[in-house]
């Protein structure tokens, strides 16, 4: 199965949001561990390895960035 | 610095004479955007209507540029949208930019068969002069300068303003006062009421700068742009050769002095590519998402900036204040005339106090992807970015503003679907506009026929046979036969009309109920509940 990178909710913003909301009031440590618990739950919601790799993969691309971001902190 | 102003004389009125305050159906406070549209609504309605403002001139800055179709539309019926559109550079299409490259542009309106365009940009002064002289061609406007409301009593039929000018104070009766008198709104002073909301402590800087330059008319957005690196850009284009350039600053920056125009000039010809700029107007914003509680408080309406206020990004301000007159004004009209019963306003406060909240959302979402609050939302958002250079879900999630369109109403004056619909705009959404062609054979749009129809409720009717019987009041709009003829097809595919199908428009132009198969019994029924004369029913 490929893995989707067409823009798949109705309203994206209230996705984002969603997901900004969750981080509100949590410290930054926190939040890495929101997302880490996250990524799991999400990843065997999709239950499909192919799709986990390449999903991986794109996301890995932007490390670059990250590094880039961190250092503007 | 280069001010456009026009003055205003203030004239002594023979009401500051009367020993009792003269009575009048409504005081309209505040000779702004939306003020001035509602008092000539409400006149090309037979209201007469006294509209104060405390100035005697307008034009301090471009402040609001971005007018939204829906807006155009309203001022349409107005009779002022011609000018505006004349005047106002056209728009539609939108760029973001992150860095140096360009992620994404959006298209605001792709499809043709429109009269009014997406956008126009149309610096706020001379909107409001076109508009001061519409209202003067209108006997039914009393206009009044240097008029400063001071004091409000509020009695059980009617509220008592006083009212300072330069010969002194006045008091004036009014049975309703519609404040239109800004974000500052001495009236929501006067009634005691809330106004609470996010307050965002990062700070913009509006520059308007006169200058001849070869971008196109469209919106550009930038993240992080080499010229200011770390923060937001936005690039917009106004009549005259102005160029409005919105820059975000750090939460910690001193105000006065990044507001020195020897501070700006550096940063603004980096963006620009070059010093052959001068300014026109310098402001620096914070912004706060907030709305009253209340629209309503017993005799006093609020409307525009004085009941909410969002992050300009989005163009929700003004516009959203003319919806809130476009609203009320036919409401006000039922009420005074006596038509429909005062809790008709009930519905004013729903529609609009709702279109305040998704405003309010859709700003502050947008504010919060240019001014993210915490390292994990800078980290999300820098996700989104990068992730938006190839893939078309970041490109979608990127928020540099979500541009104002018209709310639909969850709202007690609609009546529900009784049938299948695959398409066409349900009941609480606005009349979407298509071409038409007049029984003449010459071009028109269905919201010229909405205005050849009265401004009223009518019902737009898709020919089959016998004309559907419309009670008294109601203007008809019919597509086919011997009515309009939509050759394009466009009117039809965007109504999921067939042959017997008709849609009752409210007169601000919304869909109060549609119907597969007419019949008068339930266009009356549609009637009675979007006038709130179904009470009990």
């Amino acid at each position: 199965m490929a893995l989707s990178t067409s823009s798949n909710f109705t309203k994206p913003d209230d996705a984002f949001r969603m997901i900004v909301e969750a981080h509100r009031g949590i410290s930054d440590a926190q939040s890495a561990d929101l997302d880490a618990a996250l990524v799991l739950v999400l990843a065997n919601h999709i239950g499909d390895l192919d799709v986990l790799r390449k999903a991986i993969e794109l996301a890995k691309r932007r490390l670059v960035d990250g590094q880039q971001q961190q250092q503007q902190q | 610095m280069q001010q456009h102003t026009t003055q205003f004389g203030y004239r002594r009125h023979p009401d500051q004479d009367r020993a009792n305050a003269a009575e009048h159906p409504v005081v309209v406070v505040g000779a702004g955007p939306v003020g001035l549209s509602l008092a000539i609504d409400l006149a090309q309605r037979g209201q007469p209507v006294v509209l104060l403002d405390d100035a005697d001139r307008i034009g301090e800055g471009s402040r609001a540029i971005c007018f939204s179709k829906r807006s155009l539309e309203y001022w349409d019926r107005l009779g002022v949208a011609e000018r505006m559109t004349d005047k106002g550079v056209v728009w539609s299409v939108g760029r973001i930019f992150h860095s140096a490259s360009q992620l994404y542009q959006f298209n605001l309106l792709p499809e043709q068969g429109h009269k009014m365009p997406a956008f126009i940009n149309l610096q706020q002064f001379y909107a409001e002069a076109y508009l001061v002289e519409r209202a003067a061609q209108l006997p039914e406007i009393d206009l009044r300068w240097r008029n400063r409301v001071s004091a409000l009593e509020q009695r059980n039929d009617h509220a008592v303003l006083t009212i300072e000018t330069p010969d002194g104070p006045y008091r004036l009766a009014a049975r309703y006062v519609v404040a239109c008198d800004g974000a500052r709104s001495s009236l929501r002073s006067l009634v005691g009421a809330d106004f609470k909301g996010q307050v965002f402590e990062d700070q913009f800087l509006i520059a308007d700068v006169k200058m001849t330059a070869e971008f196109p008319t469209e919106r550009w957005f930038w993240f992080d742009p080499p010229f200011h690196a770390g923060r937001s850009a936005l690039l917009h284009r106004q009549p005259d050769d102005i160029w409005r350039i919105d820059l975000q600053l750090s939460p910690d920056a001193d105000p006065a002095v990044e507001k020195l125009p020897e501070n700006v000039r550096p940063r603004l010809a980096r963006m620009l590519g070059h010093n052959d700029f001068e300014f026109v107007w310098i402001s620096l914003y914070k912004f706060q998402c907030r709305r009253m509680e209340k629209f309503i408080h017993d005799r006093v309406i609020f409307a525009g900036d004085a009941a909410h206020q969002v992050s300009p990004f989005g163009a929700r301000g003004a516009n959203s204040g003319l919806e809130d007159a476009e609203n009320l004004a036919w409401k006000l009209a039922r009420v005074l005339a006596g038509t429909s019963p005062e809790n008709l306003f009930e519905s004013y406060h729903v529609e609009r106090s709702a279109a305040a909240d998704e405003n309010i959302r859709e700003s502050t979402r947008s504010t919060d992807f240019m001014a993210p609050a915490s390292r994990q939302e800078a980290r999300l958002r820098q996700a989104v970015l990068s992730l938006a250079r190839d893939t078309e879900f970041g490109k979608r999630m990127i928020n540099g503003g979500r541009l104002s369109v018209p709310s639909v109403y969850d709202t007690p004056l609609s009546t529900a679907d009784g049938e299948t619909w695959r398409g066409g705009p349900p009941p609480g959404a606005s009349m979407l506009d298509a071409p038409l062609t007049g029984r003449d054979g010459g071009s028109t749009f269905l919201t010229e026929a909405f205005v050849k129809a009265g401004t009223r409720f009518a019902l737009l009717e898709f020919a089959n046979g016998a004309a559907a019987s419309v009670p008294a009041g109601v203007g008809v709009i019919r597509i086919g036969d011997d009515g309009f003829g939509d050759p394009s097809g466009l009117l039809g595919a965007r109504y999921d009309a067939a042959p017997g199908t008709g849609y009752l428009l409210r007169p601000d132009g919304y869909v109060a109920a549609r119907f597969r198969h007419l019949t008068h019994g339930a266009i009356v029924a549609a009637l009675a509940r979007a006038t709130a004369i179904n009470e009990g029913l």
